[in-house]
């Protein structure tokens, strides 16, 4: 069962509404005991990262996150809490990716929030993206990003440059896009996640 | 590469979808969350929910109807409709809506869109323009373009940009519910002002009408509502016209 970390950042009726369509049994995570009942993690967000990074420490919870050895999967600002860094609000983060977040510049060639349906890449063999082709559309909305990186970069997305669409390192996982919005191919990566 | 986004606008009043020619003359187009998961298999790109009545009636926001959205439907969807202070849009972002539009609550407190955007974050953020030419100026019109503001529509999009607005819905009203095509004019002037996306609304009557609001204006997505209600476009077909016309757009999941 995935365990979704309740830190308060963001509403997750979206995602739950979505796992509850597939079939794929959760519950939440309030505290360090509730983890043993789950096999597997999902840190969700959205807004701000560095208000983000705040609840989750007011949480008490974070050496335990770092500590998991079971498959965790951060989403949009659950992800770029993995890394090390963000622009947004100059945060320190986990650091459980030594990568960094940061903000799209401003230019006169794309828009930012980067918002809408883009083409991911896996350049790595992995069960998450098992069933999903290469060059399939995600919904993203962020005006921040994670760097690409040719170690930790799972899958890639192509907007101002080349960034991290999601990251994988060991048990950790994240995707800046958002599974539950993105169609059936979101749906897949969910349940895939659900049997990693 | 970003796909260009199709999507329908279903105005609902009394839990009905309905669309109205020029926003007046209200016709029953079905039930809106049986249509929006009608769109969403079709290849619908995201989702608005406009409920029309709200400025008059004062309503508040369709908190059931985001909740049954949101269990049923796997892509994003926008809210509007008497959206006036930020416990509204605080409900409805819990219910499930990943986006929601003001329009004439932001013409009458701009600083609104500022609230909004700290509280929430600038991705959730549409402002709503509609617009209406009187002489030789485009101006922001309130009530479905019944009442005509003092503001220039540029200028407003500017400022709503520089207050935090996340995306920007414009409507032309001399276009809308005529089926002659989207204003290219405006839209073209709008999307190379501003920085951030800009869905294009009112006149769509023909697949050609959205490829060419995509060639000529470059905007980010195009919003039709009685096309599509009423079968005239199907999205499928749509989405094979503007590949053929190599203007990126998703490929759905068999």
């Amino acid at each position: 069962m995935i365990g979704i970390i309740s830190y308060g950042a963001g509403n997750i009726f979206s995602l739950t509404a979505a796992l509850e369509r597939l079939g794929i049994a959760y519950g939440m995570i309030y505290n360090e005991e509730d983890f043993e009942q789950h096999d597997r993690y999902i840190i969700p967000g959205v807004g701000h990262a560095g208000a983000a990074m705040h609840k989750l420490e007011q949480t008490g919870l974070i050496p335990k996150i770092k500590s998991l050895t079971k498959p965790v999967l951060g989403i949009c600002v659950g992800m770029q809490l993995l890394t090390s860094y963000s622009e947004e609000g100059d945060s320190k983060l986990l650091n459980l990716f030594p990568i960094r977040t940061l903000r799209f510049k401003d230019s006169p060639d794309y828009k930012v929030p980067h918002t809408g349906w883009n083409t991911i890449f896996p350049e790595k063999e992995n069960p998450l993206f098992k069933n999903i082709p290469s060059g399939s559309h995600f919904y993203f909305v962020h005006s921040y990003f994670i760097e690409y990186d040719t170690t930790y970069t799972l899958s890639s997305t192509n907007y101002n440059s080349q960034f991290s669409a999601s990251i994988w390192r060991d048990n950790f996982y994240g995707v800046q896009f958002h599974p539950e919005k993105s169609g059936k191919y979101g749906e897949t990566l969910l349940t895939n996640f659900s049997k990693i | 590469m970003l796909a260009k986004r199709i999507i329908p606008c279903l105005d609902v009043k009394d839990g009905r979808t309905v669309k109205g020619v020029n926003f007046v003359d209200l016709r029953d187009a079905g039930d809106p969350v049986e249509l929006a998961w009608n769109y969403s298999r079709q290849g619908a790109d995201e989702l608005v929910f406009l409920d029309i009545t709200a400025t008059h009636e004062r309503r508040k926001t369709m908190v059931e109807l985001v909740k049954s959205v949101a269990r049923q439907i796997n892509i994003p969807f926008t809210i509007g409709g008497g959206i006036n202070e930020i416990a509204d849009a605080d409900a409805l972002l819990n219910a499930g809506a990943d986006k929601i539009s003001i329009n004439s609550a932001a013409v009458r407190n701009p600083a609104f869109i500022d609230e909004l955007a700290k509280a929430f974050g600038v991705q959730f953020v549409v402002v709503a323009v509609d617009t209406k030419s009187i002489g030789d100026k485009n101006i922001v019109h309130l009530n479905g373009g019944r009442i005509p503001t003092e503001k220039e529509t540029l200028d407003w999009i500017l400022e709503a940009e520089s207050r935090g607005a996340g995306e920007i819905l414009l409507t032309s009203m001399n276009h809308d519910g005529t089926k002659n095509g989207f204003d290219n004019g405006l839209l073209k002037l709008v999307n190379d002002a501003v920085h951030i996306p800009v869905i294009a609304s009112g006149g769509a009557g023909s697949v050609q009408h959205f490829v060419d609001v995509f060639e000529k204006t470059n905007v980010d997505a195009a919003l039709a509502a009685s096309v599509f209600h009423y079968g005239e476009i199907l999205i499928p077909d749509l989405k094979e016209i503007l590949r053929q016309n190599n203007i990126e757009v998703r490929t759905i999941a068999e």
